[in-house]
């Protein structure tokens, strides 16, 4: 614990603390360009330069020098304030005076930091440097004349996303930031260089020229494009949501957020849902809203009610639509829509329970049956960190692309009862032990086998529970938790041969096994739902109502309403009370906040922020036979839900990034 | 050196370079310099296998060589490492060649020193005989490239002509050197003043001369 003084007040800093770390402990600013917290030390930029003693009488790149003891550090000083005018200066001669029609303006490293620190005026009249533009693929868009060689977006590349796609090419004046041969950036993480960017050299290609930063409104989200439930802002401009960005959360997302969940936000105003369609003569046909509350009135299921969730929707809904189905007298709910049956009757034998930043401690890990790179990107980011520390990755499932060391055991689910002697030995020597189980080794009936394989290796031990399933629809756990499972699966709903099936934006149901069924549709776009629907009302996407979500890992999250929705589109807690009204019956609420509280007074964990907690484990089944071939159930990552597919951007590049179809640019 | 970029990716290129591996004596060479570094750090074997590639493909198309995209690819795989990251080294040192090169890559030092003692016309005798800066000549005898500081300063002017220096250069000395490779003769490398053996000062020796032709002891002197 180095004692030092920052601009003559004393403190102490933690033991490896940079000197620019002491330098913000003390509340000072340190303007930077290529030092960032979440990767490596690079010290090229030369911004942070202060001045420090003992030491060469000069300044000194405080991001780059450990903080030791009885150091002086002036951030003050006139030889301070002339190097940071001096390093601004140099890196302006070849940052080109674009602003005006640079996307970065407004939220830029550079020009606010060349307000603060620069000196106002350049004094060089030569020529400047220009560097033709590089193809990045279809999210980043790259100006390069306006880089200033920080190097954050290679480090992130080689570092976090693991895939060391972007490389500094050429040398000094002409080094020039490359992806190799100029293909595009294929990681599933790739936009975030984008906000690593210091300035307005890789902006977001969908958002081109879309609006400048003060004009939009923020509003706080979750991301619902998988499981994770990445912390979102929405920046949205009129009725219009037009991008999302990753908020800092170390307990989720850290500060990355998937390409998914970053550029879905087209799809938000494509084949929308803004009216009601009715079913009539097999073709549906627009509608009014008392025409589509009358068609369901004359429906008159009495009980014979289900309800199937989609991956999307929130607590709140769901608790809307149990309401209405318990008041006909019904509680056939369920929300894995593919025919997952797995056993929910302890919650923690179905939960993420080391939690995101717990697997990064992780010394053995075996992931059954799931694809972590498609199911949940950002898991796949702290299992990165895992195996950097040093810990043993195995899987079990067909082979994919690591961008860490793993051993694969083969498809067969088998393999976990009788592991390789290599295998066994590491988990046996392994003091925080691991097993992830995800929806395709959950199919094969891993959670079962994977408690065994708990218990086997104690798993859950002092302060550590190493058992975990990771899901990959944003509304599981939350429907798990409001009772959205049948002990059978959906095959269970099937059998019971309902008369009307509520389907809350339910898109990935086999909806021919349902052909005796009335089947209404909530839901928010034109997808295989609705075109299976016999009515269909318009509902609210994620950004367009306040929800509850609960992620993988049992963390309870709240999102923000940023817009309306389109149209005669309503949210769907009120689609579901009117149709109570409809129907003829009562569901207590005429509120959202009344239906909020009904929700917390049944399920209490959802009213706090933050774990759920389920408690212990279930005792592991006695008779344990897991087997069959496991299959990874996304075969298009970025098209994997009904606002993706409707998403001109994730169209792209799902044809472009994992199909090799190639498109002409246009020229600016 | 602002001009500098990869020979462009081109089936033909794929055609030619793609079956690309190393010869038997290149590849125990490369495996003595991987040998050099602990197991899991053959990376750092890159710059000299780099070396080695592109004196192969000079051997192959009797010239210094150079490095098409797909050998740099197979020296990416060889050692087991992203190619971004091998053609991140390639491009960085201009002593490995992006594009292809002459018979004879000749390097000419525009540096301070060598300016100063005439580098200029040096380049311009090269211009002369048909070279340009960046461009191999029609007959693809000659590759021309201004470089900087070779190291020669004491012997400035100089080029370097594929792996031998020619020093103490006039344009009439670089033509006979010029001349003679055009010829297919091996002209003698180092500094071509009469007289003058290496980088000693021209017009003899200034300190200590009671050593040129004999030991001699000058502690007693101090």
């Amino acid at each position: 614990m180095p004692k030092l003084t920052v601009d003559g007040v004393e403190l102490e800093v933690p033991a490896g603390a940079t000197v620019l770390q002491a330098c913000e402990l003390a509340g000072k600013e340190i303007p930077r360009f290529c030092y960032h917290e979440r990767l490596s030390i690079a010290g090229n930029c030369r911004m942070c330069l202060v001045e420090v003693k003992p030491g060469p009488p000069k300044p000194q790149a405080s991001c780059a020098l450990p903080a030791t003891e009885g150091q002086e550090i002036r951030t003050d000083s006139e030889m301070v304030r002339k190097a940071r005018e001096g390093v601004m200066e140099f890196l302006l001669i070849n940052h080109p005076l674009d602003c005006p029609i640079c996307d970065q303006g407004g939220e830029c490293d550079l020009q606010d930091q060349s307000v603060a620190y620069g000196r106002g005026a350049s004094r060089y009249d030569e020529n400047k440097r220009a560097v033709t533009e590089k193809y990045m693929g279809p999210l980043i868009k790259t100006v390069m004349t306006r880089c200033i060689h920080c190097t954050r977006c290679v480090r992130f590349s080689e570092e976090i996303a693991g895939v060391d796609e972007i490389g500094a090419l050429y040398r000094g004046e002409n080094m020039q930031i490359s992806t190799y041969l100029e293909g595009a950036a294929k990681h599933e993480l790739s936009a975030n260089v984008i906000d690593l960017c210091p300035v307005g050299a890789l902006t977001s290609r969908p958002y081109a020229f879309e609006a400048r930063p003060w004009e939009l409104k923020k509003t706080l989200s979750i991301d619902v494009s998988d499981a994770v439930g990445a912390n979102i802002r929405v920046d949205s401009r009129g009725r219009e949501v037009l991008r999302i960005l990753p908020r800092v959360n170390d307990d989720v997302n850290e500060e990355w957020l998937t390409d998914k969940g970053r550029f879905c936000v087209d799809g938000l105003t494509r084949r929308r849902l803004d009216k009601p369609w009715l079913r009539l003569d097999g073709k549906l046909q627009a509608a009014t809203w008392a025409e589509a509350f009358a068609a369901i009135g004359k429906i008159n299921p009495g009980s014979s009610v289900a309800v199937i969730a989609g991956d999307m929707v929130d607590c709140e809904t769901m608790f809307a639509a149990k309401k209405l189905a318990g008041a006909l007298g019904s509680s056939l709910l369920e929300g894995r829509q593919t025919g997952l049956a797995y056993d929910c009757t302890n919650l923690a034998a179905v939960n993420f329970n080391t939690t995101f930043a717990g697997i990064e401690n992780a010394d053995a890990i075996l992931i059954v049956g799931s694809q972590v790179r498609d199911e949940a990107a950002l898991v796949n980011v702290r299992l990165r960190k895992a195996a950097k520390k040093g810990a043993k990755v195995f899987v079990v499932g067909p082979e994919w692309e690591t961008t860490y060391a793993a051993t694969f055991l083969g498809d067969d689910i088998a393999v976990i009862a009788k592991l390789p002697k290599e295998v066994s030995d590491a988990f046996k020597a392994a003091e925080r032990p691991a097993i992830i189980v995800g929806g395709a080794g959950a199919a094969k009936g891993g959670i079962e086998a994977g408690l065994a394989f708990a218990e086997k290796f104690k798993l859950v031990r002092d302060g550590w529970n190493g058992f975990n399933v990771l899901h990959f629809s944003a509304a599981r756990m939350g429907g798990l938790m409001l009772g959205y499972a049948q002990a059978g699966g959906i095959a269970d709903i099937v059998a019971a041969k309902p008369r009307m099936v509520i389907a809350l934006g339910a898109d990935e149901v086999d909806y021919t096994k349902f052909a005796g069924s009335m089947i209404v549709y909530i839901g928010h776009h034109g997808d295989k739902g609705a075109h299976a629907a016999d009515v269909v009302l318009p509902a609210a996407a994620f950004t367009e109502k306040d929800g509850t979500y609960v992620n993988t890992e049992g963390r309870v999250q709240y999102a923000e309403k940023a817009v309306f929705a389109p149209g005669d589109a309503r949210e769907d807690w009120t689609i579901l009370r009117a149709m109570a009204d409809a129907l003829g019956v009562s569901v207590g609420f005429d509120s959202f906040d009344a239906l909020r509280a009904a929700m917390i007074a049944e399920v209490p964990a959802l009213g706090t922020e933050g774990l759920a907690g389920y408690g212990a484990l279930p005792e592991a089944p006695k008779v344990v036979k897991p087997e069959g071939m496991i299959a990874y159930p996304i075969k298009d990552r970025y098209l994997t839900n009904a606002i993706c597919r409707a998403s001109p951007t994730m169209q792209r590049c799902s044809a472009e990034l994992l199909h090799g179809e190639t498109f002409a640019e246009a020229a600016e | 050196m602002a001009d500098r970029h990869p020979e462009p990716d081109s089936p033909e290129l794929r055609a030619r370079w793609g079956g690309f591996a190393f010869t038997p004596e290149w590849d125990a060479k490369a495996k003595e310099q991987i040998a050099h570094y602990p197991e899991g750090r053959q990376r750092s074997a890159v710059m000299a296998l780099l070396d080695y590639a592109q004196r192969q493909v000079g051997e192959e198309t009797r010239t210094q060589g150079w490095l098409p995209i797909p050998v740099i690819e197979y020296v990416a795989a060889y050692l087991d490492m992203p190619v971004i990251r091998v053609l991140e080294v390639a491009s960085f040192y201009t002593m490995y060649n992006l594009q292809p090169v002459g018979r004879f890559h000749v390097q000419v030092c525009g540096t301070t020193p060598c300016m100063l003692r005439g580098a200029e016309d040096i380049i311009m005798a090269c211009k002369q005989r048909g070279m340009a800066k960046g461009y191999t000549s029609e007959d693809g005898l000659w590759t021309l490239t201004e470089v900087e500081c070779m190291g020669n300063c004491a012997s400035a002017p100089m080029v370097q002509i594929n792996d031998d220096n020619y020093e103490d250069l006039t344009p009439d000395r670089l033509d006979a050197v010029l001349n003679a490779l055009a010829k297919g003769e091996t002209p003698k490398a180092g500094t071509q003043e009469p007289g003058r053996h290496t980088v000693e000062p021209s017009g003899g020796p200034t300190t200590l001369t009671a050593m040129v032709t004999e030991n001699h002891d000058y502690r007693g002197e101090w």
